[in-house]
């Protein structure tokens, strides 16, 4: 039992719970802070996984900007009766045997994997994953360059570039202003039509 | 075992992702099958995480999408918002049962 293998269940048996509280929980405002652990848990996933960026973008964005949003939606809706939604005992063992019966499904199919091959790789930093947004990938060549004049400059320094995610980038990019655009559109004020249906 | 391999952390996302399918099927708040929806795809984060770290091929491409998995689902977040506050403005009620104009 090295500190990783506490960590992880530590952090495994928090968001887990978390998850099932948000599932079982009837208020919505407790649903709300039961996620928020959740999401949390899961940035602290990224952390031990070596993905600092990734787990430093799931705690702003997830953990600050999206979890605040639902919040508010809740704290808008939450009227009255509407603050909890009811389900009845049958409903609930329905639920119950089918979320078994996929996670069984989905441990049975993961447990025959054969990753004995896999093993963590090198620490990648934000820098990495900046240059692989850009598209410009530095990887020092496996084998003798032919066809590319390299008189002119060490051997280490010629790129190959790879996959490159700057179109992507772009399209998220893009996808974000439409959305705000769409979100603001949607969310005007406006006169209530006619009472409740 | 002791050691923490690539499984566990499929497992861990599975959890996730089941959490976050039965609460999005047994939730009749409209603000509750979101939260299923966030559940569903922090499992899947998990995952392209897990394997970035495990796989030497996708250190890279993992982080990379575990970030527009995060981006695009703060976007669906916030329309989803948005159109429930709108049904709320029309309906009074964030209950999906009501929501059956459409229907046929």
């Amino acid at each position: 039992m090295n500190l990783t293998t506490i960590l992880f269940y530590a952090l495994a048996i928090l968001t887990g719970a978390c998850a099932v509280a948000v599932v079982v929980s009837q208020n919505i405002v407790r649903a709300a802070a039961w996620l928020l652990f959740a999401l949390a848990g899961t940035a602290g996933t990224f952390f031990l996984l070596n993905a600092d960026f990734v787990g430093a973008t799931q705690l702003l964005v997830y953990v600050g900007g999206t979890l605040v949003l639902v919040v508010f939606g809740v704290m808008l809706t939450a009227q009255g009766p509407f603050i909890k939604m009811r389900i009845g005992a049958a409903d609930w063992a329905i639920a119950a045997f089918v979320g078994l019966l996929l996670y069984a499904v989905l441990a049975v199919s993961l447990l025959q994997i054969n990753v004995a091959g896999a093993k963590p790789g090198p620490m990648s930093n934000s820098e990495n994953i900046g240059q692989a947004l850009l598209g410009v990938r530095e990887t020092v060549p496996q084998t003798e360059i032919t066809g590319v004049p390299t008189h002119d400059a060490p051997r280490s320094a010629v790129y190959r570039t790879r996959m490159s995610y700057l179109l992507p980038f772009e399209i998220v990019s893009v996808h974000l202003l439409v959305v705000l655009i769409g979100a603001a559109y949607l969310a005007r004020a406006k006169r209530r039509r006619g009472g409740a249906s | 075992m002791s050691e923490i391999g690539l499984t566990h952390y499929l497992l861990l996302g599975a959890v996730l992702f089941v959490c976050g399918a039965v609460c999005m099927a047994t939730k009749r708040n409209a603000i509750g099958i979101l939260m299923g929806v966030e559940l569903v795809l922090n499992g899947s984060t998990i995952n392209f995480v897990a394997f970035a770290h495990f796989n030497e091929t996708f250190e890279m491409e993992g982080q990379v999408f575990a970030l527009f998995v995060i981006v695009l689902a703060a976007a669906e977040a916030a329309v989803a918002l948005a159109i429930v506050l709108n049904f709320y403005n029309n309906h009074a009620s964030v209950d999906v049962d009501t929501a059956e104009e459409l229907k046929g």
